[in-house]
């Protein structure tokens, strides 16, 4: 029988919203909260007032200061109760009142008397409490009874003490580092979860000390752990000491491989994950470690259970990626969880279908898909339109049946994002494979018969005018482009008879065509068009004679806009309408940075080093905007590189030093961020004194002090160096940080008048050849490798004596020459002899630089490498040699 | 990766996506409204799936989230992009299963809130600032429910359960002397 509802004799209409929390207020509560100061505690009452107060706070509402100050006081009365229920509900108002400073004091002693208590109950729950509010100061008066809990034989009491020692660590490691002994005691313990905190605690104690880790997995893969969770630990610090100690040269053989391998037949499918996933994300994993974790993984994938087919196929999807072959073995479990209810998985199948499927399977495949498209959403649809298109580029012969499925998918229901995937996919096929273009082409014109998005049809219309011209038949195109000329709207209408023009100045034989087709458009509703379409027959000599169109037409219709658009407008913003005509030339070609980056900067909490900035771009334009906005450096020039800042100091000394090297045609110069992290001082008139000795091209040029340095707010100081033009010249410079430093009392903030100079000696700097080339990509390296020709190709071979393997050989030399790898050519596959990697880069002066390097190992490990450079200067090319020579 | 396995959030939503009760581990979400924000993305993006014989799971941006629901409540446990998915799905059980022991079995939103403290502590015990404490259900219906009076208090007011259970403590206690 069921339960009688309670209170359904209640006048209350028995309606389906009832809450016991109807109507709360926040103002009648905190009246009701007078009772915690009744001399006859009713204990039950309180506690539903504390929980009333407990569910205004979850449902996000705040107390103000006074409010909380005040429920915290009331609360603290309820410590008289020995109510054990109650006092629970004390315990967590007060961790979520977080209360200040002065207010812990009063409950510290009532906590510490719970902290002693004969109740369990009471003892781990009071070493949360007041570890979650203490600040260093009391911890040491309750650190003794802390250790004793860390050893006590209740596990709940053990736990609670571990646990918060993992979360003191964060801010009082000092104090928690002495209990290493305890906690060394509690990972023996037999209580399961206790051997997991406590293993977990004593790992982050130690987590530098990597001998002391390895000491700690050793004994530990030995012994027994008894609880999942501690296993799973254990075989995430196991796998770090396998990262940092190698691979065994004589056998060949992973430590702790065996250990990670059994844990494979555990029998918590937990841990079976944890030590799968591990396998597979071991640094050069070989496919017979890999195949036992493989094998797990695929009997998960036909579990009943959601989640376990769900981390089963992401592992499997991110192996896929570095090792197709060895997934291939479950492809069958894989293609029934096409049909997947949960969505996400049937996502993660196809694309590691996709990822790991032979050139006969496509087809099959693409079949399967096209049933499993129209019922997932738009944002699994991205995800498996760009594994087809990796998948097309892998088989450009199977080019038809996907670019099938991409056009028809873009024919069917979709979003803005989804169908920019599909037409980005279909350009970039175009691009990449010849004899996919024409039918790219038509299937793109198609779309844009029937296409609501004003942003795909532009720029679809643009790639035809690039790409359209140069078929076999131009013609065909005509049609739809003028299609768009009569249906769309205005933007679509101006774009088309771009394109249009484009057309007519390419083909000679479409001109007339075109012609006619321009001068309908003089009529047009659309100014913007009109425009176009008036400029368009002008340039192209629309007057009826059939000219050759000559180079500057071709440029101006084809040629980019060298202009950042932002600067264009704010140009002509300032233009006065005069005599003088606007002059394009005058317009800045800078980019100018958004302060974007340094909002970021200043929204976060300066860390100890003056945090490096994110993307490279960012750091690029922030770089440039920070140095231009330096009188001095004004008529350096054009800023060419900035490198990564480089640090000039240990970690956690008393002032912090990184340095970047910003590269200019006859000048460096040098950034050094500094941060004083000492709140005792403030420094001023801070400067770096660099000897530049054993830098014999350079000379000093200017010093630019910072003039004050606060506590823990970075600032810079900057050098420059004078250096001859264009030549790459290297050095090494030894520097010295040099202030006058200032006592700050801490407690006013004020700094004394009179200053001490000090000196504060820094790691030595050195300017590179590799900072002189910057790293810039190229899409197609074989077509910009027969592009910039032979001329100036320079090949040599050299030596590189004994190396660990042809991976750390490949990095050094591309750290060397500081180029960029393209086309993924900087990753060797496993246990491979040779190796091919395409480099480019720009070399100071602008000089387009790109380098071939064939490396081959032999048996007792000699690397030797024959190097190919081709650049637009034959001085360069002989430089990049030079640089290997020499390194 | 080395790290302890951490849970960002637990969350407790009724069949509306409205709040019974929420915990959040880190500061990943730091204003009310950027935590309804999530709670709202997550319970409509899985609203229409069927999590109610086996647990559930889904990415959402770099969090991991598992689900469970019955009745009109929807439990959710959301973990870093990460972490391991089964250790977050035995957190969701432990969490599913403990509060199922608190409500005697009828787990719904009415009683749910009607027992909002034993909820509320249900979450204190299994999860300490984003560090697994406990994940059996019986442990942690068990520290919740725990007597209800201190065992320094006069039998006469204990039950006789709870009279032999503290009995029992004292023995073993003194046994291990």
């Amino acid at each position: 029988m069921a339960q009688p509802l309670v209170k359904k004799d209640d006048d209350r209409d028995d309606e389906a919203e009832y809450s016991p929390f109807l109507g709360i207020e926040k103002g009648a509560v905190l009246q009701e909260a007078r009772v915690f100061n009744d001399p006859q505690l009713d204990a039950r009452r309180c506690s539903q007032v504390i929980t009333k107060l407990l569910y205004l706070l979850n449902q996000g509402e705040t107390f103000t200061k006074v409010e909380a100050t005040e429920v915290f006081f009331a609360v603290t009365k309820l410590f008289q109760s020995r109510d054990i229920g109650l006092r629970r509900m004390v315990y967590l108002m007060i961790k979520e009142l977080s209360p200040s400073a002065d207010e812990v004091i009063i409950v510290t002693s009532s906590l510490m008397k719970d902290m002693n208590s004969k109740t369990d109950m009471y003892r781990a729950n009071a070493i949360r409490v007041l570890c979650r509010i203490t600040d260093g100061t009391l911890l040491t008066q309750i650190e003794r009874y802390l250790k004793q809990a860390i050893v006590d034989k209740n596990p709940v009491v053990a736990s609670a003490a571990l646990v918060s020692g993992i979360h003191l660590l964060q801010t009082n490691p000092e104090i928690v580092k002495r209990w290493s002994n305890e906690v060394q005691e509690a990972v023996q313990s037999r209580a399961a979860l206790v051997q997991f905190h406590a293993l977990g605690l004593l790992h982050q104690i130690r987590q530098n000390d990597r001998l002391a880790v390895s000491k700690l997995v050793t004994s530990l893969t030995r012994g027994t752990v008894r609880s999942p969770l501690a296993q799973c630990l254990l075989i995430r610090y196991t796998t770090q000491v396998i990262r940092e100690s190698g691979i065994n040269t004589q056998t060949g053989d992973r430590p702790f491989y065996d250990f990670l391998e059994s844990c494979l037949r555990h029998k918590a499918e937990m841990v079976i994950f944890e030590a799968a996933r591990a396998i597979t994300e071991l640094n050069g994993v070989t496919s017979r470690e890999l195949t036992p974790a493989i094998t797990v993984l695929q009997l998960f994938l036909s579990s009943s259970k959601p989640v376990l087919r769900f981390a089963a196929v992401r592992t499997l999807n991110k192996v896929a990626m570095t090792h197709p072959m060895a997934v291939t073995n479950c492809n069958i479990d894989m293609e029934s969880l096409i049909s997947d209810q949960n969505r996400s998985i049937a996502t993660l199948a196809i694309t590691t279908l996709l990822k790991t499927g032979n050139e006969s399977s496509v087809d099959r495949l693409m079949k399967q898909i096209t049933n499993f498209m129209s019922d997932i959403a738009d944002e699994f649809k991205i995800v498996v339109v760009e594994a087809i298109r990796s998948l097309c580029l892998k088989f450009p012969l199977k080019y038809r049946s996907l670019m099938n499925f991409l056009s028809n998918i873009l024919r069917e229901e979709g979003g803005f994002e989804y169908k920019k995937a599909i037409v980005d996919s279909i350009v970039i096929l175009i691009r990449d494979i010849p004899d996919a273009k024409e039918s790219g082409l038509l299937h793109l014109c198609e779309f844009i018969e029937d296409c609501e998005f004003t942003y795909l049809s532009t720029q679809i219309l643009h790639f035809l005018g690039i790409e359209g011209p140069k078929t076999a038949d131009p013609s065909k195109y005509i049609r739809y482009i003028y299609n768009r000329v009569h249906l769309e709207n205005a933007t679509v209408r101006a774009a088309a008879v771009s394109t249009l023009a484009k057309f007519g100045a390419m083909v000679d034989s479409l001109k007339p065509r075109i012609f006619v087709l321009l001068r309908r458009c003089v009529y047009d509703s659309d100014d913007e068009v009109r425009d176009r379409a008036t400029l368009y027959l002008n340039t192209l000599g629309g007057d009826g004679a059939v000219v050759e169109t000559d180079k500057d037409v071709k440029e101006f219709l084809f040629g980019s806009l060298d202009i950042p658009l932002g600067n264009l407008e704010t140009s002509l913003k300032h233009y006065e309408p005069s005599e003088e005509r606007f002059d394009i030339n005058s317009v800045p070609k800078e980019v100018k940075s958004q302060p974007l980056a340094e909002k970021k900067a200043s929204g976060k909490k300066p860390s100890g080093l003056g945090a490096p900035p994110s993307g490279p771009v960012s750091t690029v334009d922030a770089y440039e905007k920070l140095l231009s906005s330096i009188s001095e450096f004004s008529d350096f020039g054009k800023l060419f590189k900035s490198s990564a800042p480089v640090e000039l100091t240990e970690a956690e000394t008393e002032y912090a030093v990184n340095a970047v090297k910003h590269i200019f045609d006859r000048h460096v110069v040098f950034q050094y961020n500094c941060t004083n992290t000492i709140p005792e001082q403030l420094l001023e008139n801070v400067t770096v004194i660099v000897d530049a000795s054993e830098a014999e091209e350079f000379s000093e040029a200017l010093t630019k002090p910072l003039r004050s340095l606060p506590y823990d707010s970075p600032g810079q100081t900057f050098v420059a160096f004078e250096k001859p033009d264009g030549v790459p010249a290297v050095g090494k410079f030894s520097n010295m940080l040099r202030f006058i430093v200032k006592e700050v009392d801490t407690s006013t903030g004020e700094a004394e008048d009179d200053g001490v100079e000090d000196e504060y000696q820094l790691e030595d700097l050195d300017v590179v050849a590799a900072d002189y080339m910057m790293k810039v990509g190229v899409s197609n390296f074989r077509n910009a490798w027969e592009s910039i020709g032979e001329d100036f190709e320079r090949v040599d071979e050299y030596g590189l004596g004994p190396r660990e393997s042809l991976t750390e050989a490949v990095s050094a030399v591309i750290s060397l020459l500081g180029m960029q790898p393209c086309e993924g050519t900087e990753v060797v596959p496993n246990n491979s002899r040779s190796h091919t990697c395409l480099l480019s880069g720009l070399f100071i002066g602008n000089v387009k630089v790109l380098v071939r390097l064939q490396f081959g190992i032999d048996g007792p490990k000699e690397v030797a490498m024959k190097l190919i450079v081709r650049s637009e200067d034959e001085s360069v090319s002989d430089m990049i040699h030079e640089i290997v020579a020499s390194g | 990766m080395e790290s302890c396995p951490s849970i960002r959030n637990i969350l407790l939503l009724d069949s509306e996506g409205k709040r019974v009760a929420v915990k959040y581990y880190t500061d990943d979400w730091p204003t009310n409204s950027a935590k309804e924000a999530f709670e709202k993305s997550v319970f409509t993006k899985t609203q229409k799936t069927n999590a109610r014989t086996e647990a559930e799971i889904a990415m959402f941006e770099n969090n991991i989230v598992v689900y469970k629901f019955v009745q009109d409540l929807h439990f959710f446990v959301t973990g870093g992009e990460d972490e391991n998915e089964l250790i977050l799905s035995t957190v969701l059980q432990g969490f599913f299963d403990s509060v199922g022991l608190l409500l005697r079995g009828n787990v719904d939103k009415k009683e749910a809130l009607e027992n909002l403290d034993l909820i509320l502590l249900c979450l204190d015990e299994i999860v300490d600032g984003g560090i697994i404490l406990e994940t059996d259900a019986n442990v942690i219906a068990g520290k919740v429910a725990s007597h209800s009076m201190d065992a320094g208090a006069p039998l006469s007011e204990q039950t006789i359960s709870q009279a032999l259970a503290t009995a029992r403590e004292h023995l073993t206690r003194s046994l291990l002397k």
